[in-house]
């Protein structure tokens, strides 16, 4: 079974800080992090790995140089290979563009059964490179899986919804997108810290490694443009009503009543 | 002289860093309450490649380097020094010396077992009358036909009663003192060899400390480790190794302290203000950091050094000399930062300081490491 894992590196915004000054981001200094979805994607192919033998992980992420430090990472947790997708001509891609490179390098890569990728990026949030690669690949997907079992080359599903859950059974090849409701990743091993290194584990990619058109792809190939970035203003804190029942009651009421909402 | 880590070191550190605050700081207290062998701990230092990491490739370990090692006792030891000491006996003490003495069907019997982890080692040197006077054993081994028959009792042995596989040392032959000394390779359950006393300590107290004992234990006659009366020379350069392992230890408890006493006077308030802001106790963070980083240097350079394949002996004496102080001194300061509240069990710094103790002790006590320095100094 070949599996394709989706991941990027992200700022570890956990650890991000605002400038009380300009109230913009502070990225300097902020470590950086393997994405957190994307962690479960590939714990959950680990898993299978684990369970069967021919199982083959390749980790595939397109970002800049430094990206390299999260693939490393992937291979020390037992991935086989890692590809970074890196060239200028990738840069500044919205989602349409970077699913547009991402499925052009699954297409080179070849013969898979599943493809992982996390939810959504916590730098971010659009959840929507997964699903895309799988519309240009033309393959069933399902998303915010919650828990995963295959069979006979039959993958069975429970797809998290907002109050409830699916259970979907889907053929392979299928691209599934992961939440951290499904496993709890590992940590690296030592021993995979002292192979990550090996060689052939690594590779980078460039715009001449792909077949994709430049007019698709980064900065230029991409439909959305940021157009300016901002702190959202603060809502003022709420206020928490103390007292006995009839007490919180008699003044929710008065207080609703003095803004006409009742 | 480089200070940076290796990229692998680097990922080493992360690794331990976030395994033991999820999966051994969590049990921390409760292991040192209950005086409970952490076993579940075990398993996933197992899973995770730490137990015989150092070992080679070939042998089923990890292929780490000395200082992966320092780094892994160091951060293990900075929430839970029991943890600390089951990796740092279990690599130096069992899996080394017969990486390095055994034969190769040793290695393959014996070494690959302990070097994924799959079985725990120890090493049985110390008995009630050869503590720091290692050399006057009494316990006795004699060759019959094809076995060795040993008799003779083990004191305070790390891993004791948990572990699978033991280097021990007996006598051969009384008439030549240190030359008369030779080590073996047991296996739990071996007919003749049980288990004693359990003690009850101050400090590592989720770690196994028992007695061995051997009674007409009979042994193949393959399981000699070394050479005839070279037992004592293989026990010293054992300890030599296993020394950098404590130091690591110690290291990682003073660093321990020192975060959670950095922690508390920065929240604890006094006289209006945080306590952090008195000149006396910032004078006294000086000292324990100042204490924490000298120990660091000493402690990976031993490392290096051994890693380097260089004479590490005296580096490694004094690392665990420097880091077994400076674990008592930090830990002593860090309750009594911490006031009254330090002294209770809510926080974990009288913990550390009942563990910082043993830390001067064992593998060589610090009289022991001054010899050591001493005798490489002045010839
Ligand atoms: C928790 C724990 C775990 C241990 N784990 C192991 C283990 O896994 N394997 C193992 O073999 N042993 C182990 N030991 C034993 C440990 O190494 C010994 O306790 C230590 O070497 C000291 O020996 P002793 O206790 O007999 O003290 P003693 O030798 O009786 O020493 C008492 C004091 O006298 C001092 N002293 C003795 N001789 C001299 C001298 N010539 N000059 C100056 N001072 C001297 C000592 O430094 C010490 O301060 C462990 C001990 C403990 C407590």
């Amino acid at each position: 079974m070949n599996i394709i894992v989706c991941l990027k590196q992200v700022p570890d915004t956990t650890e991000l800080k605002i400038d009380p000054v300009t109230g913009t981001l502070i990225r300097k200094g902020v470590p950086s992090i393997i994405n957190p979805d994307d962690k479960n994607a590939l714990e959950e192919a680990l898993k299978l790995k684990d369970k069967y033998e021919d199982v083959k992980i390749t980790v595939l992420s397109m970002g800049p140089a430094q990206a390299e430090e999260a693939l490393r990472e992937a291979l020390a947790m037992g991935a086989d290979d890692t590809i970074l997708l890196s060239d200028r001509a990738f840069g500044g891609a919205d989602t349409w563009a970077t699913s547009e490179t991402l499925a052009a390098a699954i297409r080179k890569i070849g013969n898979y059964d599943i493809i992982f990728a996390g939810r959504q990026a916590i730098d971010g949030d659009t959840a929507q490179v997964g699903p895309q690669i799988a519309e240009r690949l033309n393959l069933p997907q399902v998303t915010y899986v919650q828990s995963f079992d295959i069979k006979d080359g039959k993958v069975t599903v429970k797809r998290a919804l907002e109050d409830g859950y699916e259970i979907i059974e889907v053929n392979t090849p299928v691209l599934l997108t992961t939440i951290k409701e499904l496993n709890t990743p590992r940590y690296m091993s030592v021993n995979g810290i002292f192979t990550c290194y090996g060689e052939g584990k690594y590779k980078v990619w460039g715009l001449n490694d792909i077949d994709v058109d430049v007019t698709n792809i980064g900065l230029k190939g991409s439909p959305t443009q940021v157009k300016k970035s901002f702190t959202p203003e603060q809502k003022g804190a709420g206020e928490i009503l103390k007292g006995t029942t009839k007490e919180v009651t008699t003044l929710l009421v008065s207080k609703l009543k003095e803004k006409h909402l009742i | 002289m480089d200070f940076n880590f290796t990229k692998e070191q680097e990922m080493v550190k992360k690794m331990v860093r976030a395994f033991t605050e999820t999966e051994v700081k969590p049990l921390a207290q409760e292991v040192d309450e209950t005086e409970r062998f952490p076993i579940e701990t075990v398993e996933k230092m197992k899973k995770y490649g730490i137990l015989g990491m150092c070992m080679p490739v070939q042998y089923g370990g990890a292929g780490a380097d000395e200082l992966s090692y320092a780094i892994t006792v160091e951060e293990l030891s900075r929430y839970c020094a029991t943890t600390g000491v089951i990796a740092s006996a279990h690599n130096s003490l069992a899996c080394w010396p017969i990486y390095k003495f055994g034969t190769e069907a040793q290695k393959e019997k014996y070494l690959r077992p302990l070097a994924t982890g799959e079985k725990l080692g120890a090493f049985g040197l110390t008995e009630p009358n050869a503590g720091t006077d290692a050399a006057s054993q009494q316990s006795r081994a004699y060759l019959d036909g094809d076995e060795w028959v040993i008799n003779g009792t083990k004191i305070f042995i790390t891993n004791g009663n948990q572990a699978d596989i033991y280097v021990i040392f007996a006598m051969t032959d009384p008439s030549k003192g240190t030359r008369g000394i030779t080590a073996f390779i047991i296996e739990r359950g071996m007919k003749g060899f049980t288990y004693g006393k359990i003690e009850n300590k101050m400090g590592i107290r989720g770690s196994a400390t028992t007695e061995l004992i051997f009674d007409n234990l009979r042994i193949p006659k393959e399981n000699l480790l070394g050479e005839v009366g070279k037992g004592f020379k293989i026990a010293m350069q054992t300890l030599d190794g296993g020394r950098i392992g404590i130091a690591a230890q110690a290291l990682g408890i003073a660093q321990g302290a020192l975060d959670e006493t950095v922690k508390y006077i920065k929240q604890r308030e006094q006289f209006g203000r945080p306590i952090s802001k008195f000149q006396a106790l910032q004078f006294d963070i000086a000292d324990m950091v100042t204490e924490v980083e000298a120990a660091r240097l000493l402690v990976y350079q031993a490392a290096q050094a051994k890693a380097e394949g260089k004479n590490y002996s005296k580096l490694a004496a004094i690392a665990k000399l420097f880091a077994s102080k400076a674990a008592m001194n930090v830990t002593t300061k860090a309750v009594q930062l911490h006031g009254g509240y330090g002294y209770t069990k809510d926080y974990p710094v009288e913990r550390m300081m009942r563990d910082a103790k043993i830390t001067e002790i064992y593998e060589g006590t610090s009289e022991v490491q001054r010899m050591v320095i001493a005798a490489n100094t002045l010839g």
